[in-house]
């Protein structure tokens, strides 16, 4: 019964969400308070309803009803409790049902959060959300209904994708889908604020904490994506430019400029119509993401199992929301009035030179993606981009970007003096100039072109947030205004600080560990010892290992630095019990400036094995910097002039407070 | 160039990714239909699943209209698509003839003790030796083969009431009436 | 006029960069590129004898054969028609098996030998690479396969 009770719950939050789409807009067009009043309860009882479609769906992985046909192809009942869970946005239905339910969530903190919106915003808001709803449910239920039955009853379940089994997948999914999902709320303000036809800095302000909320969420979720990939997948890599990742990174491109631009139209009112586009931008490709991926068009290691029937849904509905909302664009962009002007130096040029400098990327990012398409439509050949390119690319543009940021940070609005800005950072420039200067000697840099540059952005990075920070406080008293700060409206610079030196610390991850990673594949047998980067590793040799719900050969190495013992470490080959599918689980070391890292390939007799070993220096930092991205965001995030927004919502932009922030 | 116009391009290029992904969409490999159509069977012979001492070969396809339907016990939609079969094989007009693919003989059988067998016989081919002449690339994948030995049509992806109803239904019947 | 010669000047720069930068990243791009050619089409000598491609299909059975060192492997891809000979030094992927997809990146070395950098296999029994898939299409289609298993090993060893 529960499965029906769940399926039933969907139609009923599919019904919500028409009343939800069409009352409170129709009320806030034709004046009605009454049918904008609705918008707050429907958006609770959306979220309600696909709770409770949600709760029965995990009921049923942990209860193994068998009889469900998805709990049937992603579960089993050897599988431990916790992935029992996590199997629940294993495959394509459930991970499209958490998918509408956070959308419903975060609707419905909308509705809880922004008591200070005006009726008619808060009513359209509701209903452009209710509106995606509609598309998402009605897809759940035509084509991919997660409460399927399955008759005959299996005995058993067919197993979650051992790749799946998890600790670091469970979580990434929900992170990465409220990252997606959050750009919705970006865009139906966008969509509202157009329908109303009134781009102000009011809206900006509106939606920056949901952006910054969204984008925090997606930075956390790519992150785990790629720790997980870096050791799940065994190959030791932390990024593959797969079409999958690229999916993420799309949105979170366009993300990162929105949440920049949002800035400019908040403080300064300028750059109205291009904030709203690009809020279109950030949610449109969120929806292409999903249709890249659950499409079958490109090729991906990691696709979901694919079916072009839900391909062709998924388009129509792409073409609907993404088509209708620029439409709307091309109707009311002209309307809107030019923003304040900015001299060229200034921070509005800044952040317009960061969001050109996002958008390039985007869109190299999105046409390496599609090439393969492209080729293949005018009957090019069937292609693949390698990912040198796309490093090619992103290292054309990434020294530009972490110059701008340091620069950019510094500046005021509107107007700034060329001797100011020389004063504030000729020390970190100089500094910097230095650490190039060190790290150029060969001693250091082993030849690499990209390691002086790449450390001497990022101390630049460092340095110029530090005189940044050094001038807020000089004027003040010390280390208090700090204090002071933290509690008022100080938050979101701090913020800014600590994303940007995420930056920084990402940049010294990605150039160590692309430079001076080291990598070999090798035949060992028992007793062997092997060099890499000044690490022995000796091998005792396999041991049969059974685990819960499969069978391990587990491989047991000693390292070695000089005569110290390092660590012993474990590496596994995995076959699962159910399905039979071989796993690489690799074993790592991990610290914080190295990882050592083996990984087993296979058996090749007489006790012999095949085997891959790695030295992955810095590495860590590179998901060091993203939490510190995604703590920087969460930092502007508790900033509380966001909670007295209705006080200001009135005022003019560029506020005294504004201006400093 | 005016502003309104201006608006418009983002549109425009968006209309260009549509078509690039509608190309996408109609080009996925599996909507091609199959190159065996219209051509005989290719000769093979298999061990029956049930009973390895006899064995399943094209022969047996000559003379009867057959559904050939390649499985496999770790394959989800041929589960899901079993009892479909096993419905259809109350109906008397053709024989269904399973091709046992890349698959264990243990846990074939036992899918078949447990769900119920609607096959007539079946192929048993653990090594795909068989499936790759037969362009086998998944399962479950169902070829229609009329009296006289022809593939005459194949169907990817599990057979359901709706294919069935649909597609196949009509297509047995005109084969029965030539 | 002083205002919208500026803005001329501005517009043009920035249409030049925009086409500097775009040509930059196609140029990039063709030496990035790799394309896939399937075994009968390298066996028609249609791929590029110095540029890396992909050469996609299904592991010959019984020809996976691992080298002394214990590290290079051996096998032949097909695409039922024809076959291309591979040499691998270096971990084959999980799902790696004769029989099963694969799609190996390399060269063409004077032996006509494939000599591939990385191999690449399904993620799942359910998935088969879409250009594999479409080459054992391509191959039926043409008609060159209509015998069997031995005819398609010994037309391997013949080449």
């Amino acid at each position: 019964m529960i499965p029906e009770l769940g399926h039933f719950a969907l139609i009923l939050a599919l019904t919500i969400a028409i009343v939800q789409a069409a009352f409170p807009l129709a009320g806030s067009l034709v004046g009605n308070r009454q049918w904008m009043a609705m918008a707050r309860p429907l958006a609770y009882g959306q979220f309600t309803f696909l709770l409770i479609a949600f709760a029965c769906l995990v009921q049923a992985f942990l209860t193994d009803d068998f009889s469900v046909l998805y709990v049937a192809q992603h579960s089993n009942s050897l599988l431990p409790e916790i992935y029992k869970v996590s199997a629940v946005w294993g495959g394509h239905e459930g991970s499209l049902l958490l998918w509408v339910l956070f959308m419903a969530a975060w609707g419905g903190l909308v509705a809880l959060l922004s008591k200070d919106l005006p009726a008619t915003v808060m009513a359209r808001v509701i209903s452009v959300q209710g509106m995606i709803a509609i598309g998402f449910l009605l897809f759940t239920l035509l084509t991919s209904s997660p409460f399927e039955r399955l008759f005959p009853v299996p005995a058993d379940g067919r197993d979650l994708n051992p790749l799946l089994q998890d600790p670091g997948l469970a979580i990434h999914p929900p992170m990465l889908y409220m990252g997606y999902v959050g750009f919705s709320v970006a865009f139906s303000f966008a969509i509202a604020a157009l329908i109303g036809g009134r781009l102000d800095a009011a809206w900006a302000r509106w939606s920056r904490p949901w952006t910054t909320a969204a984008w925090v969420f997606l930075t956390i979720g790519i992150a785990l994506g790629s720790w997980w990939a870096y050791y799940e997948l065994g190959w030791g890599g932390w990024w593959f430019w797969d079409p999958v990742e690229n999916a993420s990174l799309l949105p979170w491109l366009v993300g990162t400029a929105l949440m920049h631009s949002l800035a400019v139209t908040e403080k300064r009112g300028a750059f109205k119509s291009w904030t709203v586009l690009l809020a279109i931008f950030a949610f449109s490709l969120s929806l292409l993401g999903t249709f890249l991926v659950r499409s079958g068009v490109l090729t991906s290691v990691h696709a979901f199992a694919t079916d072009p029937e839900r391909g062709l849904f998924i388009l129509i509905f792409l073409c609907i929301v993404i088509g209708g909302s620029l439409a709307l664009y091309a109707w009311r962009a002209p309307e809107v009035s030019e923003g304040g002007r900015f001299d060229l130096l200034s921070r509005e040029s800044a952040l317009l030179g960061n969001n050109l400098l996002f958008v390039a990327f985007t869109v190299l990012v999105l046409f390496g993606t599609l090439a393969p398409l492209i080729y293949e439509a005018f009957d090019w050949g069937k292609i693949s981009v390698g990912f040198p390119w796309f490093n090619k690319m992103f290292l054309a543009l990434a020294p530009f970007l972490a110059l701008l940021v340091g620069f950019g940070a510094a500046t005021r609005w509107k107007h700034d003096e060329p001797m100011r800005l020389v004063k504030l950072l000729w020390v970190a420039f100089a500094l910097s100039i230095a650490v190039l200067a060190i790290t150029s000697l060969p001693t250091f840099s082993g030849g690499h072109l990209w390691v002086p540059i790449g450390l001497a952005l990022s101390a630049w990075l460092l340095f110029s947030h530090i005189a940044i920070v050094r001038e807020r406080l000089k004027n003040k008293q010390g280390w208090r205004t700090v204090v002071a700060d933290m509690r008022g409206s100080g938050r979101s610079f701090y913020g800014m600080v600590v994303a940007h030196v995420g930056v920084a610390v990402f940049a010294v991850g990605v150039t160590m560990v692309s430079n001076f990673e080291g990598e070999k594949d090798v035949r060992m047998s028992p007793g062997d010892s092997h060099e890499l980067a000044g690490y022995r590793f000796e091998f005792l040799g396999a041991q049969k290992a059974p685990g819960p719900n499969y069978q391990a050969d587990r491989g047991h190495f000693i390292v070695y630095k000089g005569d110290r013992k390092v660590t012993e470490l474990f590496p596994e080959k995995r076959a699962y019990l159910a399905g039979g599918m071989p796993m690489t689980e690799a074993a790592i070391d991990a610290g914080l400036f190295r990882d050592i890292y083996v990984s087993l390939g296979e058996a090749v007799g007489g006790g012999d094995w095949a085997l891959r070993l790695y030295y992955k220096p810095y590495v860590r930092w590179i998901w060091l910097g993203s939490i510190f991205m995604a703590l920087g965001g969460i930092l502007a995030l508790t900033d509380p002039r966001y909670r007295t927004a209705r006080v200001r919502a009135s005022a003019p932009a560029g506020s005294a407070v504004g201006a400093r922030a | 160039m005016s502003r309104s116009i201006r608006a418009l391009i983002p549109l425009f290029l968006f209309a260009g990714l549509v078509a690039l992904l509608v190309f996408g969409l109609g080009n996925d490999p599996r909507k091609v239909p199959s190159p065996l159509v219209g051509k005989p069977v290719p000769d093979f012979s298999l061990p029956e699943l049930t009973d390895p001492s006899r064995s399943v070969s094209d022969e047996d396809l000559k003379g009867k209209i057959s559904l050939v339907n390649v499985w496999a016990s770790w394959c989800n939609s041929c589960r899901a698509e079993h009892q479909a079969l096993m419905a259809l094989s109350e109906i008397p007009d053709f024989q269904i003839v399973g091709l046992n693919w890349k698959d264990e003989s243990r846990d074939a059988l036992t899918v078949l003790r447990m769900t119920g067998n609607p096959y007539d016989m079946n192929g048993y081919d653990p090594d795909n030796t068989v499936g790759i002449h037969w362009g086998v690339y998944g399962a479950p994948e169902t070829f229609v083969v009329d009296r006289k030995g022809i593939i005459r049509y194949k169907h990817i992806g599990p057979i359901d009431k709706q294919v069935w109803e649909e597609t196949l239904e009509p297509l047995v019947a005109q084969l029965k009436a030539e | 006029m002083k205002a919208r010669q500026k803005r001329l000047v501005f517009v043009g720069l920035a249409i030049a960069g925009v086409g500097a930068a775009a040509s930059m990243a196609l140029s990039a791009l063709q030496s990035n590129l790799s394309y896939f050619f399937s075994p009968t089409q390298v066996a028609a000598n249609e791929h590029p004898t110095d540029a890396v491609f992909r050469v996609g299909g299904l592991v010959v059975e019984d020809t996976l054969k691992r080298q002394e060192d214990g590290l290079t492997v051996r096998f032949d891809v097909t695409d039922n028609a024809a076959t291309v000979p591979v040499s691998y030094t270096g971990i084959l992927p999980d799902l790696f098996g004769e029989g099963q997809g694969v799609v190996a990146k390399g060269r063409i070395g004077q032996d006509g030998m494939f000599y591939a950098e990385e191999v690449l296999a399904k993620h799942d029994e359910s998935y088969m690479p879409p250009e594999v898939a479409d080459t054992l299409q391509t191959a039926h289609v043409e008609g060159v396969i209509e015998s069997t298993g031995e005819s398609v090993k010994s037309g391997a060893a013949a080449q």
